[in-house]
Formats: C-alpha cells, structure tokens, sequence
C-alpha cells in the first residue's frame, strides 16, 4: 500500500525536478569556454590519420632545420643520437651526425665546463649549463623541451606549424610580453620569428622556404614525439588481419557446435 | 583418490639410493600431471547453463587481458626506475629504445582501459541479470573485492610513470585521503612518504602495484572456485531444476575464445590506430612540482567517482559520498533481496530502466568532473549522485517489495 502511494508522487517530484534543473542548467553548460587561441588551419600530414606513415626525408629536412634553428635554445632531452637510425640513417651517419654536436663533459681541474664532440648515445641535450643560464639568456623564460613538444601541445602539429608561419613580417618584442601570434597562448610567445628563407641549405636542394622549412620541422618534431607511430600501425595491420581470420574461424566452429543444441 | 597418497606412503624407501630418488620425482611429477588432467577435465566437464548469452563472455575477455597485463608488467618493471628524477626517463627510454618497449608499454596501457571497461560491463551484467542472489553472494562479494583492488592497482599504476598527471593526481589523492577526520594527517604521511609526492611515494606505489597484482591474481582464483563450487549463474527466468545444461567443454571454450577474439580486434584497433583514446597528452610532460596543470583529471573510469568527489561542497563529504559509491556494491545482497530475475516483460523493462539511469547518473557525474563541477554541471553532478545512490538504496530495496506483491 504504502509502496504504491509513494511511486507516482515520487516520480512526479522527480520529474519535475529534472526538469527544471535541465532547463535552468541547458543555458550554462552550453557556454563556450574562455577565449582560446586562433584554431590553427588543418594541414595535410603524411603522418595524419590512423593509416598515414612519417614521409622520412621531411624527417631528415627537418633534423637539419632542428640542429641548425632550434637547437640553439632547445633542447631533444629523451633522444639520443642512435635513436635517429629509425628516420633512414646509417650507423656511421649518425656517428658523423653526432661528432657535429657539442655536449658538456665534466669540469677541468680548475673547476671550468669541458666539452667533447657528441656519441651516437649521447642525448640531444640543451645548449646551456642548466636552466638558469637558459633563463638569462631568454628574457627569463627557459625554451621548452622538444622531445614530445607535438603530444603535448595543445593543437598539436597543426598549431605547431601555424605558429612558426603565424608571425607578422614586421614583429618586433613588446617589453614584458614577447612577440604578437595569434596561435600561441595568449596570443604572445617569447619566441623570436625563427624561421628565415633559405636559413639552412637542404642536402636534396629542395629550396628551403619558411613555409617548407616549418613543415619539416614540423614533421621531424612529430616523428620525435611518436617515434615507433609507423611500426604501430604496421602492427596493427598484421594483428588486426591475424584476428579476423581466427575469429571467422572460430565463428564457424561455434556455430557448428551449437547447431545441435536446441533452445 | 589419487595416487599421490602411495607415492608418500613409500617415500623413506625410495629415498635411500640416488637412482630411486629419480624414480620417486618421475612418480611424483607424473602424479602431478595426472592430478593436474584431473582438475582440467573436472574443470572441462563443469555444466552450465545453457541458456547463458554473450554477456557470461566478459570473464573470459577478463582472464586474458589480466594474463596480458600480468606478463607486460613483468617485463616493463625490469626496465623501470622508481626514483623521482629517474622515473619518467626510464619510461622514456622503454619507450624509445627498448626493444618493443613501446608495444610492451603500449599493451600495458591499452590493457588498463579494456581491463576497466570490461570489468564494468561484468558488474552491470550482474546488477541487471541480479546474479548476486543467494546462494552467489559470495561470488558478488569475491568481485567487488576485486573491483576495489583493481582500482587501486591501477591508480598506483598510473602515478609510475611521473608525468604532470602522475605527480598531481597522487597529491589530488593524497589531499583526498588527508581529509578523513582524526587519522587522514597520519594516513595522508605513510601514502606519500613526506610532504609531497617524491622518491617515497613511488617506491610505495610500485610496491603496492606489483603485490596487488598478484593478490589479484589470487582472488580472481577464488572468484572462479566459488564460481564453480555454486553454479554458474542464468539470465534463465525458469527455478534452476528446469534447466538445461551443457558442458563447459567445448561449447562455452569455444564461445569465450571467439569472444576474446572480438575483443582483441577491438584492443588493437586502439592500440595502433586510435591510441589517443587512452593516453593523457599531459603525462608526457615530466612531474614538475612548481606547476600545476590548468586541468587535473583523473584516467576516464575514475572520472565519475573523481566528479562526485567535486560537487560535493565539502572535502570530507566529497571523499564518503565518492568512497560510498564504490562500498554501496557490497551491500547490493542485502539490499535487493529477491529471488530470481523478474517475470513480466514490464518489470524487466523498469530493471533496464533504471539501470540505464543509474549508468547515465555515473556518466554525468564523470562529464561534471571534467568541466570542473562549474556552473551548470555543478548541479547537474549533485543531481548524477542523487540518482545513483537512489538506484541502490530506493530502488533495489523497492524492487523486492513489488516482487513480494506480485507473488
């Protein structure tokens, strides 16, 4: 008794209630959130969806537009020499690759930084001694760590290269701020414009435009932010295949076997 | 029954030369073998109902990813550095440069999101087909037990790898655990080892990770064993006399198998193509202790429990009402106190109602945890909470007395 005097008021007061909530809450769920950065335009990756493969002499441009731009204030901490075998190198390029490379070693007896050409295990590390020297060297920011910059910036790839191109021809740094872009966050990065025509010469003579230059080391940035995405995907294929064989296998064989049981 | 027995009765005999000490591990190992046949054709002729549709898979699909997850984790942990300044390289490197580091990684993650979402279904296969009455409580207890251990696991997973997530979700969980009155100060010190999370805290979680799993392991035997000493459970209406049966052996092997199938084509799919579907962007940013990330989130099947942690005004509160969602499971037995699964079309349509509500409360609450309990979702994660607990404490209890009058 007392069971089915309770049902319909409660599910009128339930109702009811949900009801009023939905229409006080559909207002403000359905506001966007602050004003976000520029949405950067889609570009056309080889590495794009999830069949696409790295296009690996992008990847060896782009090395060159790293270890001649970037490199001078950022830093590849988790990659080592001997992992750029897998963007198509031999073992003795990267070796000559490497001995092009600096790195810190130890101090001297009177207590001054050494230096040494680079090995193939050696790290792509920072340029500066330590994060302060990157600090006063950068107007009091320290350039970020590259090694999965593409993972982990918002927008990824795309954004990536809209802000290497997103420069005005005429930036100059407002005190306090940076440089004007409208895909960096908040609209200023404390990045100079790093890219020039023709800054660094491609070993294919493809002409290295800002443009081109910005999608090779856009693409390498990629390449070292997934380094096995290709691999992964050639996996995929195989086990994906492997797996529907069996399971259509395995379908026959269990439709067969239940054909005998009756329901 | 086996010869086991015999093989002991002889033994100060056949340990007195060398050569007869052979002969006696030869009895012995073939006793084994032959103890071991034993089980798996007892195992193998195990009736079951057979009526049991694609939903009695899930356990399957969950053995074999706990086997995967058992035997990448071994492996990754030889190459893992538990020490804050060494920790996210170490799986850097595994990433980068051990051989199919990255597949091993990869399966490891992958297969704490299957292992989750499959162990969610398994649960709401059991709240809809009511498969925790008597005489199977016991199985329900076994499971939720495991449930809890295998949140744990993984949040403790999830803290190894010391990006941005791992440091600020064990300090957002450190926090959390901090607020329960009298002890959290003391409990909040054992869990991080210090002030904030550092060396201590992943020692403690690493230890904490590799034991569980293999207690897991443990209570997922026993979960099988009562499952086989009380019987499987039906979504059969009919009183359990009337039912037919079949062999475990080959017609539900064969089911199982082909349903794990289905699901590795699944777990490869996002593993290869769509991994972004179970990584967190921000843990591949080092831990660094002077920033905190615009966003914390926990992994997706913490979300509606870290939500309901969020609308909740008060930390306390927050912690019981989050914490109570978990520990109102094992109190379903006793809450619903049926006897089998309900008759009429109309009741069994109310059932999938209203656990597709309480499914939708979970989801809202999770979707309310990501925007931050803000606003609108503030509410609307109040009202999620309000609707979960109502399935579990009005409903089920309800459920029994209108049984009781159809009767």
């Amino acid at each position: 008794m007392i069971v089915q005097k309770i049902r319909p008021t409660f599910w009128l007061r339930g109702g009811g209630m949900l009801l009023l909530g939905a229409m006080m809450l559909g207002a403000d769920i359905a506001q966007p959130a602050q004003a976000q950065p520029v949405k950067a335009p889609e570009q056309n990756w080889s590495f794009k969806g999830p069949l696409g493969h790295f296009d690996l002499p992008s990847v060896q441009r782009g090395y060159a537009v790293f270890a001649g731009i970037c490199a001078s204030c950022h830093s590849l901490s988790e990659v080592r020499f001997s992992d750029l075998t897998d963007m198509g190198l031999t073992l003795e390029e990267v070796g000559a690759v490497a001995a092009t490379w600096q790195v810190a070693d130890g101090l001297d007896a009177e207590g001054r930084l050494k230096h040494r050409n680079a090995r193939p295990d050696d790290a792509l590390s920072s340029s500066y001694s330590g994060p302060e020297a990157a600090r006063a060297a950068n107007g009091g920011v320290v350039p970020p760590d590259l090694s999965r910059i593409v993972q982990v910036y918002p927008g990824g790839a795309d954004r990536l290269f809209a802000l290497l191109t997103g420069y005005k021809p005429d930036a100059v740094r407002v005190p306090g701020k940076g440089f004007a872009n409208s895909f960096a966050i908040g609209h200023y990065t404390a990045m100079p414009p790093p890219l020039r025509e023709g800054a660094v010469k491609y070993a294919d003579n493809i002409p290295a435009t800002v443009t081109q230059q910005a999608r090779d080391v856009t693409t390498f940035l990629a390449w070292v932010s997934a380094p096995h995405q290709d691999t992964r995907r050639r996996v995929g294929i195989g086990a994906g295949l492997y797996l529907c064989f069996l399971a259509v296998l395995f379908v026959i064989l269990n439709r067969r076997l239940w054909s005998h049981v009756r329901k | 029954m086996y010869p086991i027995s015999g093989v002991r009765g002889e033994k100060g005999k056949m340990a007195a030369t060398p050569a007869r000490h052979t002969e006696q591990a030869e009895k012995e190992a073939h006793s084994f073998l032959q103890q071991a046949g034993a089980y798996a054709r007892h195992y193998g002729r195990l009736p079951l109902p057979a009526d049991l549709n694609w939903w009695w898979t899930i356990g399957a699909m969950l053995v074999a990813v706990l086997v995967l997850m058992l035997l990448s984790g071994l492996t990754l942990t030889l190459a893992y550095t538990p020490d804050a300044s060494l920790a996210f390289g170490s799986v850097e490197a595994i990433e980068r440069r051990m051989p199919s580091g990255w597949l091993l990684r990869a399966m490891h993650m992958t297969g704490a999101s299957f292992f989750m979402a499959a162990l969610y279904a398994h649960l709401l296969r059991g709240l809809y087909y009511r498969t925790y009455l008597p005489p199977r409580r016991s199985v329900w207890l076994s499971g939720c037990g495991l449930l809890v251990l295998v949140m744990v696991t993984a949040f403790a997973g999830y803290v190894l790898p010391w990006g941005q997530m791992s440091y600020w979700g064990a300090d957002v969980a450190a926090k959390a655990v901090g607020a329960v009155p009298f002890v959290g100060q003391g409990l909040e010190q054992v869990f991080l080892g210090g002030e904030s999370p550092g060396t201590p805290t992943l020692h403690r979680m690493l230890t904490l990770h590799f034991l569980l799993a293999f207690v897991i392991i443990g209570l997922v035997l026993v979960h099988v064993a009562v499952v086989h000493a009380k019987g499987s459970s039906s979504p059969s209406v009919q009183p359990e006399i009337r039912r037919k049966y079949l062999p475990f052996y080959p017609y539900f092997t064969t089911r199982d198998i082909l349903a794990v199938l289905v699901m590795s084509l699944g777990f490869v799919a996002v593993m290869c193509f769509w991994p972004g579907l179970i990584t967190e962007p921000a843990n591949y940013r080092p831990a660094n202790p002077l920033h905190t990330p615009a966003d914390i989130e926990p992994e997706w099947y913490f979300l509606p429990f870290y939500g309901m942690l969020q609308v909740v005004p008060s930390k306390f509160w927050g912690l019981l009402v989050s914490g109570g969602a978990v520990a109102v499971l094992f109190a379903v037995p006793w809450l619903d106190k049926g006897r089998r699964i309900a008759n009429s079309g109309l009741a069994r349509l109310a059932d999938a109602g209203a656990l597709l509500a309480c499914v939708g409360a979970a989801v809202t609450a999770a979707a309310a945890g990501v925007h931050h309990a803000q606003g609108g979702w503030l509410l609307a994660g109040q009202a999620a909470c309000l609707v979960y607990y109502l399935y579990f404490l009005v409903f089920l209890p309800l459920r029994t007395r209108f049984e009781g009058k159809e009767a």
